[in-house]
């Protein structure tokens, strides 16, 4: 499906729940224009390029080793939404309730990573919330905050950690 | 976590020039000058790959770039441009035009208003080349308890570059200072994630007394090249020793002002820490908070890498850089039993002011085990790192704690 029409889609989904704000609408109608230019952007590339690739080049071929590029195709063609091994891979949020919501409303501005390698309570990411919409342009999150803050307390709760905590991940190897 | 799509390294380990060949669906003219791990640029998944910058980088987050660098890639004692961090607040500038960019100097305390060219700035005014240590103020961050938000940087959140540009004192003066002039503040081309292309990303800056070092540059080479798109292409500011925050990137405004800057990012927690020590998790009122000014004493251990196993009681070589914000390194000593004892390392003096100095030791292992290196270097004030995460503050700034390697005897 079309990135213009997914997000048409969302935007419907906001308005049949009566929550879509103005900030919001504005953001999905910026990223529409995004996903256009891009979109064309990309015709024209591969337009050219086989234009490229079929008129000007008499050692065309496919010959060789495709093994790595079937690998790649078939990559490419994933699900965006796969979960594998209970992580919604393309994000790396651990899936749970609420994880879709932290997708839609987390992800516009900066990387889910943002959310993952970070951990605090529940007032720990209130607070956070707060300080993104105060000064980042976040959104009122309406009746999903609740939600929202209930799954990142539950995944990414606090840590206990030590003054100095023992040194992991060493790949050992001969000196 | 398992990385779903290819790496650049794992992508390689799986095909070659043949293998290109069909991924781009046609025959590559002069494939066999392909250098080894050069990858066509049709084929990049921009996801993987920060612009300029190695694979070798460990990314914190891709929206936007933030990675750091390995400790053990911080060997050379010039950071190599490909494997300086990257810290961005927002989107960098797309199209750098150098022929139209300026700089302009005004502000409150500034006698005019001046626009220059980087051809203005090139010709008008003397060239200086410095190295200079440019860490960020999270640096660290991660061993905090409990944790701060943001980027949970580790160790390699700094570097040491030759910089090469004009002395900013030289461009503001020609501008004019006045007498009440107390703060500099800089404005870059960078946008804000909102998309917002009003909103201010971040503008810091430092006291005047700071930006008329001799030290204090406004940049246009790293390393005698044009300077990485991800860390300020065409025009940086560069404050060695001070939160890297301060050296503004894409730099084409700098304002003198009459009062502490109040750009974004210079009030409230931002590259802040309490005006006095604070137990940790301790919420601290906002006028309790101070500008975070030089940056502490540290350094780190650059070979051998973490995790080397040394047979017998063969000696190997410990070595890796010290700097103490706008201090020198006075000693630096390593210890292989916890702290216990420790032995004095040779370290050589900076090679200019707040560049990083290199410190070296040989040493063996007293019997088979595990041992941790660890690193303390001491400024010329006699303040040293300490062994554990020092005092707890709410954004996690400046842990200058240790840094430890493990090694095992064999």
């Amino acid at each position: 499906m079309h990135a213009t029409e997914l997000l048409l889609k969302e935007l419907e989904f906001m308005n049949d729940n009566n929550r879509v704000s103005k900030q919001q609408e504005e953001f999905v109608s910026k990223m529409m224009k995004t996903f256009d230019i891009w979109a064309i952007f990309f015709m024209l590339f591969f337009f050219f390029f086989f234009l490229y690739a079929f008129n000007f080049l008499p050692s065309f071929s496919t010959k060789g080793d495709n093994t790595a590029s079937m690998e790649l195709l078939v990559e490419e063609n994933e699900d965006p939404n796969r979960i594998e091994n209970g992580i919604h891979v393309r994000s790396g949020l651990i899936v749970g309730d609420g994880y879709e919501l932290v997708l839609r409303h987390c992800g516009g501005c900066h990387s889910h990573k943002l959310v993952t390698q970070n951990s605090a309570d529940a007032k720990g990411w209130t607070e956070t919330i707060r300080w993104m919409q105060e000064t980042q342009k976040l959104w009122d999150l309406g009746g999903n905050e609740a939600p929202i803050v209930a799954y990142l307390a539950k995944y990414y709760g606090l840590k206990q950690k030590n003054r100095r905590a023992p040194l992991k991940n060493i790949d050992w190897y001969e000196l | 976590m398992k990385k779903n799509k290819l790496s650049r390294r794992n992508f390689l380990s799986k095909t070659a020039i043949t293998g290109l060949t069909g991924l781009l669906g046609t025959h590559i003219v002069f494939g066999e000058h392909l250098p080894k791990g050069y990858i066509p640029v049709g084929l990049i998944n921009a996801e993987d790959q920060i612009p300029g910058k190695s694979e070798d980088l460990i990314v914190l987050n891709d929206k936007p770039w933030n990675a750091e660098t390995p400790p053990h890639l911080l060997d050379p004692k010039i950071t190599p441009a490909d494997l300086f961090f990257v810290r961005n607040n927002g989107i960098p500038p797309e199209k750098v035009d150098l022929d139209s960019w300026t700089l302009t100097i005004e502000g409150e305390s500034a006698k005019t208003k001046k626009v220059y060219s980087i051809k203005d700035l090139q010709s008008k005014f003397q060239v200086y080349s410095y190295n200079l240590v440019l860490e960020c103020g999270g640096n660290g961050r991660s061993e905090f308890n409990p944790g701060a938000k943001g980027n949970q940087w580790t160790l390699g959140a700094v570097g040491c570059c030759k910089w090469t540009g004009v002395r900013l004192k030289d461009v503001l003066q020609d501008a004019g200072v006045r007498n009440d002039a107390v703060y500099i503040g800089y404005y870059g081309a960078d946008t804000h994630l909102s998309g917002d292309r009003s909103k201010v990303v971040i503008s810091r800056g430092v006291p005047i007394k700071k930006a008329m070092e001799e030290e204090a540059l406004i940049a246009w080479k790293m390393n005698d090249e044009d300077i990485p798109a991800m860390n300020g292409f065409p025009l940086r500011l560069v404050f060695g020793g001070w939160p890297a925050s301060t050296s503004g990137k894409w730099l084409n405004r700098i304002v003198i002002r009459n009062q502490v800057h109040d750009g974004p990012k210079m009030q409230g927690y931002s590259y802040r820490v309490p005006k006095y020590p604070v137990a940790p998790g301790t919420k601290v009122p906002e006028e309790d908070m101070k500008i975070i000014e030089s940056m502490p004493v540290k350094s780190l251990i650059t070979y051998p890498k973490t995790g080397a196993m040394v047979k017998g009681d063969r000696k190997f070589q410990v070595r890796g850089h010290a700097w103490a914000g706008d201090l020198e390194v006075d000693s630096v000593h390593i210890s292989i039993d916890f702290g216990a004892t420790w032995l004095k390392c040779n370290l050589t003096n900076p090679v200019n002011r707040l560049a990083w100095q290199h410190f070296k030791i040989t040493i063996d292992l007293p019997e088979k085990g595990y041992y941790e290196i660890w690193a303390k270097a001491t400024d010329s004030n006699g303040v040293s790192q300490p062994m554990v995460v020092p005092n707890w503050n709410p954004k996690g700034y400046l842990n200058n704690a240790c840094h430890r390697i493990a090694v095992k005897r064999t």
